[in-house]
């Protein structure tokens, strides 16, 4: 495989001879084609890539990619990553997670993993639910969710993932969903990314939370919900896209409107700064509609790259690995 | 104070002396540590064997004044062998009411108090718990007792040099030292160069101290001091030949790990969370990054170790180093790596627990922690330093092991190594094996629980190797093809396996042998780690008495070495002195059958020679009965 040029690629040479074990209709299959479609395309190899994943259905994903793979605790496969990349900065490396794995019991990770900004891809699986233990509320449910731990109704006050990834730092922010035709465009966007890439994929749990995206995923309702973000352009939607964001100074808020009603035209309808920090956290949580594509993107120092450049920086100071010298700083004296 | 007679007929001006122990005592902002490494410093140049004992407050700067806020570094030197920081001092330095209070118990009666009557005010009187001043109401009246008002002197010393008050007084422990040096004949040249590179930025400070430190050497040269006062001598002591330096556990740790990864040929991953004792290893290793190390100070302990992890999948030596309550929240991890067959390296600087325990002070109570604290069936090696200067041999064994056999390798150290600093012959580096680690690269019949047929080592195989794409992790897998398997037969045997992986390591260590004495008798003393100087002088001792009492210590806690359990058996009774409550006890007696008793204590401070010799003695005695 070493001989052949990573344009020689193809979906195959990234599907591994595993048995996929998800439940039929589960929006995991989607996101797999999507992700072995796609990596042949950005110049990947399968010996340079490595998945890494915590616990969960969705972190059942490496063994399905013939390239290298951990499946490793919950929560803390951002960890693993971080020491996969730093002992070795020439591998690409992707996290796989979900909402249970990556928001709760390894949220400390997550919120870590982004504000270093490593250079990997994070791609947070959001079904809204923790399927693998049988259906329980998960921290992105929302209030008042039926579930066997919680019969009257969740509690919880959710926690929204791209709004917890720009909290914490993060230089790529990005939402898509499981059998979108675009998601192999943010996850190309992510991988071009300098640092560490946060996706958020709305996912369908066929089992535990069906449906729960409907309105938003759906071929026919979706495009009323869907926000296709680009930047540069204004935010528009709908249908026929007639709708679009304003932004409200009053509020300092974006609220929706129609193009052609109560006077707004198309000049009223801000532009996408996917630079612009501020707007990017007025996109993660919209009145009726979902912000999709590309949220946040901006330059931020790399960690790897901070660590080789010190690396540099002591050689150049220190010279080589020098054993003899090292056990001999500071004060030593002979017995004759 | 041992007394040489031989010596007395000197016309000397110095006492000699065969070995002295001496505690400097103060407030935690005193500058204690720093004034006992720099003696240890002298000492060793003045060819003596010493051992030392930092005791400090697990409080920063706890409020001045307060026997809490204490801090202490007790340093034994001699002209003779020397294991442990002594027991009780014969000298004191005291440089308030709290540190007098804390240490005048252990003082020995006779024993030479240097106190400083500055710092005795009503005030401080009080915040250590004296309604009197001690000096003044006859209660130290067994003590030699050199009074001086330091806080004064040390002001006059460096008046010229015109630092405000504040920074004049805390070079006070620099006229300290200075006046112990003279009473023991130390030179001040290495303290003189120490203060000014320390000082380089602030020459005036380098230079106030530099005065107080000169002036406490006038004071001792030119004052009359108090009857039954006067200097010392302790000749140097017959060190083999070679070159030295002082080293503490945690440097030769840090040390060991980098010869370790040096030696197998590859870069190393330490990631850590800052806890004591075991932060010094992380400050050692950051600043070794041009040795291949990368120091990875993570957000938690959890993702210190996962970051190591990661690393030795990436083709690094993943390390990760804590304490006890570190461990614990590393366990899971600990398990991926033993499920996953991946090298790792664990220190853990053991203090007392359970719980948050007592962080400053010692103790050996993660034994049991190192060995079984996992879920499911999870061997891996345990290995244990004996000595300050041993933790460097160690952390390179734990190195060879983790990558040899693919397995995690936990070694203990504990706060007392950590702190603790003796003359350390240098070793000689082209005598360390080299153990270099070779990648599996040959995609034929690749899977990546192939093993090694004679260390059932399974194969590395790193990212970024084309042909040997692979999937691992905690879910059991098959044991002919690596992918996962609920197979109970193969669980079965994989569990087997990892067992007889871990256990088969004892045929690649040396087979257990006594320490001291012979191989068989009355009553074998079985330590293991930090505890090796104090138990090897009291057996010493036991035998100059005349009983039948043989040494062996363990380094090699899991697997146990072969030999062991016939070596126990050949002794009437075998006695585990440990600073816990019979955790390795309860090993000898679970693996071998055999009646070893426990000899317990858990006071966050080693052992004390004569305290050991007491109650081997007691043991014997009631033996004979």
């Amino acid at each position: 495989m070493s001989t052949n040029s990573p344009e020689k690629y193809s979906r195959k040479d990234f599907t591994s001879d595993q048995e996929v074990r998800w439940c039929p209709g589960c929006g995991d299959y989607a996101i797999l084609a999507a992700v072995q479609r796609t990596l042949p395309s950005l110049g990947s190899t399968p010996e340079n890539t490595v998945f890494i994943s915590g616990i969960g259905c969705s972190s059942r994903f490496p063994y399905y990619m013939n390239t290298y793979g951990f499946h490793t605790i919950h929560g803390r496969a951002p960890a693993v990553a971080t020491g996969v990349k730093l002992a070795n900065p020439e591998l690409d490396v992707w996290v796989i997670t979900g909402d249970g794995d990556g928001l709760s019991i390894g949220g400390n990770h997550l919120l870590h993993v982004l504000r270093r900004n490593i250079d990997l891809q994070v791609m947070l699986f959001n079904n809204q639910i923790y399927g693998l233990t049988k259906g329980q509320y998960s921290p992105t449910s929302q209030v008042g969710q039926v579930t066997p731990s919680s019969p009257l109704g969740s509690i919880d006050q959710p926690v929204v993932p791209t709004r917890f990834a720009l909290g914490a730092g993060a230089t790529f922010v990005a939402r898509a969903f499981d059998i979108s035709k675009k998601l192999p465009e943010a996850l190309t966007a992510a991988r071009e990314h300098e640092g560490a890439a946060f996706i958020e994929i709305l996912q369908n749990c066929p089992v535990f939370n069906d449906g729960v995206f409907d309105l938003v995923t759906d071929r026919k309702t979706g495009p009323a919900y869907q926000l296709w973000l680009e930047h540069g352009q204004p935010m528009m939607f709908g249908a026929n896209g007639e709708k679009g964001l304003r932004f409200n100074a009053k509020t300092l808020s974006l609220d929706v409107v129609t193009i052609g009603e109560d006077g707004v035209t198309e000049q009223d309808i801000i532009i996408h700064d996917e630079t612009n920090h501020q707007l990017a956290w007025m996109l993660t949580d919209l009145p009726d509609v979902v912000a999709l594509g590309v949220l946040y993107r901006n330059r931020g120092p790399v960690y790897n790259e901070s660590v080789e450049t010190q690396r540099e920086l002591a050689e150049e100071r220190f010279g080589g690995p020098d054993l003899h010298a090292l056990l001999r700083q500071g004060h030593t004296w002979t017995v004759t | 104070m041992k007394t040489t007679a031989a010596a007395r007929v000197e016309p000397s001006p110095r006492e000699t002396l065969d070995s002295v122990v001496i505690r400097f005592a103060g407030d935690s902002g005193d500058g204690m540590q720093l004034t006992g490494s720099q003696f240890t410093t002298a000492t060793a140049d003045a060819g003596n064997d010493l051992a030392t004992f930092p005791d400090f407050p697990a409080e920063i700067r706890a409020p001045a004044g307060t026997t809490y806020g204490v801090s202490g570094y007790q340093i034994q030197f001699a002209s003779h062998d020397v294991l442990t920081p002594g027991d009780t001092p014969d000298v004191l330095v005291a440089m308030n009411p709290a540190a007098l209070k804390v240490n005048s118990e252990v003082l020995k009666p006779g024993g030479l108090l240097v106190v400083n009557t500055g710092a005795f005010s009503t005030n401080n009187l009080k915040k250590a718990g004296y309604d009197s001043n001690p000096l003044e109401d006859g209660s130290m009246d067994r003590f030699r007792i050199l009074s001086l008002d330091i806080n004064k002197m040390t002001l006059d010393a460096v008046k010229d040099v015109g630092l405000g008050a504040k920074e004049s007084n805390r070079c006070k422990n620099m006229w300290t030292l200075g006046l112990m040096y003279w009473l023991f004949g130390r030179e001040r040249d290495q303290t003189v160069a120490w203060l000014k590179h320390k000082f380089a930025k602030n020459p005036k400070v380098a230079e106030a101290n530099i005065a107080a430190l000169n002036a406490g050497h006038i004071y001792g040269e030119n004052a009359e001091l108090p009857h039954g006062i006067h200097a010392y001598e302790v000749p140097a002591a017959h060190l083999t030949p070679g070159e030295y330096r002082n080293v503490s556990g945690n440097e030769a740790t840090a040390w060991g790990l980098v010869t370790g990864a040096q030696l197998a040929g590859l870069k190393m991953m330490y990631g850590s969370y800052p806890i004591t004792p075991a932060s010094s290893l992380l400050h050692q290793l950051a600043r070794l990054k041009h040795f291949g190390v990368t120091t990875f100070q993570a957000e938690d302990e959890i993702a210190a170790v996962a970051a190591a992890v990661g690393a030795s999948f990436s083709g690094s030596v993943g390390v990760t180093g804590t304490s006890g309550p570190g461990i614990a929240l590393k366990s899971e991890a600990i398990g991926l790596a033993i499920a996953a067959e991946l090298p790792l390296v664990i220190i853990n600087v053991q203090r007392g627990g359970p719980s948050t325990g007592l962080p400053t002070k010692t103790e050996q109570s993660d034994l049991f922690q190192a060995v079984v604290g996992r879920n499911g069936d999870a061997p891996l090696v345990v290995l244990a330093a004996a000595t300050p200067g041993d933790c460097y041999y160690m952390a390179i064994e734990a190195v060879r092991m983790a990558v040899k056999y693919m397995t995690p390798v936990i070694l203990l150290t504990d706060g007392y190594l950590a702190n603790s600093a003796e003359p350390w012959p240098l070793p000689d580096l082209d005598a360390l094996q080299p153990f270099p680690v070779q990648f599996h690269r040959d995609p034929e019949g690749f899977h990546p629980f192939l093993r090694d047929e004679q260390t059932h080592a399974r194969v590395w195989a790193v990212p970024g190797t084309p042909g040997l794409e692979h999937r691992i992790g905690g879910l059991e897998k098959d044991r002919t093809t690596g992918h996962i398997s609920y197979d109970p037969h193969n669980h079965h045997r994989m569990t087997k396996i990892r067992h007889q992986k871990v256990a088969g390591i004892a045929r690649d260590i040396e087979r257990a042998k006594v320490d001291q004495g012979e191989g068989e008798g009355d009553l074998l003393v079985v330590g293991w780690g930090s505890t090796y100087g104090a138990i090897s002088q009291a057996v010493e001792v036991l035998r100059e008495r005349g009983h039948d009492v043989s040494h062996l210590h363990l380094r090699n806690i899991w697997p146990l070495p072969e030999g062991l359990g016939d070596l126990l058996r050949s002794f009437n009774s075998v006695l585990v002195p440990e600073l816990n409550f019979g955790q390795l006890t309860m090993l000898l007696r679970a693996e071998f059958l055999v009646p070893a008793e426990s000899l317990t204590r858990v006071t966050g401070q080693p052992f004390r020679v004569a305290g050991l010799v007491e109650a081997v003695e007691e043991r014997l005695q009631r033996s004979a009965e």
